[in-house]
């Protein structure tokens, strides 16, 4: 795939939604509008970004605790986004998922995930569907630098290769699980070489350089829907905010020159620095996407804020499917 | 301190937990802490505040994300003579650890006829009623409750949670101690110094005539909430806390029932297979011929936990629904 002016345009513009996505939902959160638990994707956005922007709608996406990027990249409705994580009935999940577990089967993103690694094993399963039908569909799946500790990581990864399935691996390794430094809890230096083990081609990319990632995931992308297997893709990228939410509370585990080092590069930032450069866009250009785009997501606040709560009855619903979904 | 002033020290119940587990560290070097982020960020919800200051980074672990390994790794610390206490954060990820537990760590014992022990103590929080959904929420004490060789504890009170703790670390085989997220902040009578509340006995915890009103953790405020409500109806109502689900106190349920000859089970898990379940066999088993009802039942629908705090709000159990459960057996409503 070529990084023509329209891709340039089209990464910014899925970065963009992300970061004004998000802000929205930690503010939102922050001001206590917001049950639950929020894991915010504010300066991993290349990551999504560059990886679905060589996606099909029909190639599969597997996420994690910290999903909402990986949604709104794959094109998810704002709308029923917002809706979602305020548990409103209008939401992706009706109100029964929120943050932690918002999907949309139509644009085949199989799920946030609640459980640190259980995404894996499900994407490798969609690209082993993929691969019985026949069909050139991909399955990609996102996963954190912490999560590659899990068994359920390795077992899935060995079964991908093993059954040489159209999957591609993308570590957002961001440095922590929670607020234990990646350095602490494994012996290797950069995660991808864990991808050598299971035999399967590995890179390491910039994961704040939304154009590299996009260069990578194209050629594992390419390989898995040719035929070639799966691959792995380590992104080093940083999460601007907390673990959860958006402030550090209690114990202060990063220093703030590291998140000041990290925020200088940020990833909107240097794809507009690029764009002016390149003249692809111009500032006014550039000022009209987040113009736009934050309409949308006011819209979506506004749709959420006044959509209704699920009705009790709908507590006992969908516990089975009844009468068969084909 | 005069005898007054030391009966009303009150801690939160999980600060009851921290400190604890602090002076257990200081009387016993085998004693050593494993999980995630138990080290300098003081654990999930704050439990292990400090203990890593205190004691090391080689009494107090920062493990990777590897439920089972950590599980692992306190089943072969205690084979090998230590004491461990590892942690699972939610009890969600107790199912992550599943092998490790139930068919290592329980069964090791027996399988070995006898030539070895496990001394480990498994930490972990259930509960919903924090909008944390599906799999951040759960109460799964009736999984562990089935399996030969686990014990499992599930404390309501910063007292309960300083003597069972204490009896959990000190006891010699793999215990499941349960804390219930809603109750960490919650403030009560707490000693200072360290004592054991008895693995395997329960307590009761307001006395009554009409009916034996039987519970356990965070359902056991709803339930006194509730008994208060039905005194005033002039239901007489005794609640008992059950602090050790496995083993069972049977014996103060059975000779409860023979006076109240009533009797309503109240827990926060899911009522189908729920404790309850087993609760009201060993009544009718023991008691069938004390009973002028029969045994009330009160738990969460069949449902995973829901997200939206509107639908959240109708699954958790709460007083009223019990009182309602309550006047069912004692009235015979319904
Ligand atoms: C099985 C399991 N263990 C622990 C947790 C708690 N937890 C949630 S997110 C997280 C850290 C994950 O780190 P990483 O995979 O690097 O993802 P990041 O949050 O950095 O994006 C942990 C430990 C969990 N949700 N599931
Ligand atoms: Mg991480």
């Amino acid at each position: 795939m070529e990084i023509t002016a329209e891709v340039l345009v089209d990464l910014h513009h899925r970065m963009v939604r992300i970061r004004r996505f998000e802000e929205a939902a930690g503010a939102l959160f922050e001001n206590s509008e917001m049950p639950g638990f929020i894991h915010l994707y504010v300066g991993e956005e290349a990551v999504a970004a560059g990886v679905c922007a060589t996606l099909r709608n029909d190639d599969q996406v597997g996420s994690t605790h910290r999903g909402h990027g990986h949604l709104v990249a794959k094109g998810g409705d704002l709308s029923r986004m917002m809706a979602e994580l305020m548990g409103k009935a209008t939401g992706y999940n009706h109100g029964k998922g929120g943050s932690m577990h918002i999907c949309d089967l139509d644009l085949n993103m199989l799920g946030a995930n609640g459980i640190v690694g259980g995404g894996i094993p499900i994407a490798v399963g969609a690209a082993f569907a993929n691969k019985y039908r026949k069909s050139d569909t991909v399955a990609v799946v996102f996963f954190g630098d912490g999560a590659t500790n899990i068994g359920a990581f390795h077992e899935a990864i060995n079964m991908a290769s093993a059954l040489q399935l159209p999957a591609v691996f993308v570590c957002e390794n961001n440095e922590y699980g929670e607020f234990t430094p990646r350095r602490d809890t494994m012996g290797v230096d950069d995660v991808v070489d864990r991808a050598a083990g299971y035999g399967i081609p590995g890179v390491v990319v910039d994961g704040m350089d939304v154009v590299a990632v996009f260069e990578a995931a194209a050629q594992a992308v390419a390989r898995a829907r040719g035929g070639q297997g799966p691959s792995f893709i380590e992104a080093k990228t940083y999460r601007f905010y907390n673990h959860h939410g958006v402030q550090t509370l209690g114990v202060k585990y990063r220093s703030d020159e590291e998140v000041a080092r990290w925020r200088e590069r940020d990833p909107i930032v240097l794809l507009e620095e690029r764009l002016l450069a390149l003249d692809v866009m111009t500032a006014e250009d550039i000022e009209a996407v987040h113009r736009q785009v934050q309409a949308d997501v006011d819209a979506a606040v506004a749709f959420g804020k006044e959509s209704p709560y699920p009705e009790p009855s709908a507590l006992l619903e969908d516990v089975y499917t009844v009468g068969g979904v084909r | 301190m005069t005898a007054t002033e030391a009966s009303v020290r009150e801690l939160t119940y999980g600060a009851a937990f921290t400190e604890t587990l602090r002076q257990i560290m200081a009387e016993d070097h085998d004693v050593f802490v494993a999980g995630e982020d138990v080290g300098a960020a003081g654990g999930v919800f704050g439990s292990f505040t400090g203990l890593q200051r205190e004691f090391g980074e080689m009494r107090v672990v920062d493990t990777p994300i590897s439920e089972q390994a950590i599980v692992g790794l306190g089943t072969g610390a205690a084979v090998s003579g230590l004491r461990p206490v590892v942690d699972l954060m939610f009890m969600d990820f107790v199912l992550v650890a599943m092998d490790q537990i139930v068919n290592q760590a329980a069964k090791l014992k027996y399988m070995f006829g006898g030539n070895t022990s496990l001394p480990m103590t498994i930490t972990t929080n259930a509960g919903a009623g924090l909008s944390a959904a599906a799999q951040h929420s759960q109460s799964l004490e009736a999984l562990l409750c089935h399996i030969p060789g686990l014990k499992v504890v599930m404390p309501s009170n910063a007292h309960d949670v300083k003597g069972l703790l204490t009896a959990s670390i000190r006891d010699d085989n793999p215990v499941v101690f349960v804390k219930h997220k809603r109750l960490l902040g919650q403030k009560s009578y707490c000693p200072e110094d360290l004592f054991e509340v008895p693995l395997g006995s329960a307590s009761i915890t307001r006395p009554g005539n009409d009916v034996t009103l039987v519970t356990y953790g965070r359902m056991v405020s709803e339930s006194l909430k509730a008994a208060s409500v039905l005194a005033s109806e002039g239901i007489d109502v005794e609640v008992i806390d059950l602090r050790t689900l496995q083993p069972l106190d049977t014996e103060t349920i059975v000779a409860s029932v023979q006076r109240t000859n009533h009797c309503v089970v109240a827990h926060e898990a899911v009522r189908f297979g729920g404790l309850g379940a087993e609760i009201a066999a060993h009544i009718q088993e023991q008691a069938f011929d004390y009973l002028d009802a029969p045994v009330g039942r009160v738990g969460a629908p069949f449902s995973p936990v829901p997200f939206t705090p509107a639908l959240e709000s109708e699954y958790v159990p709460d007083a009223a629904g019990i009182a309602d459960d309550v006047r069912a057996a004692v009235l015979r409503l319904g």
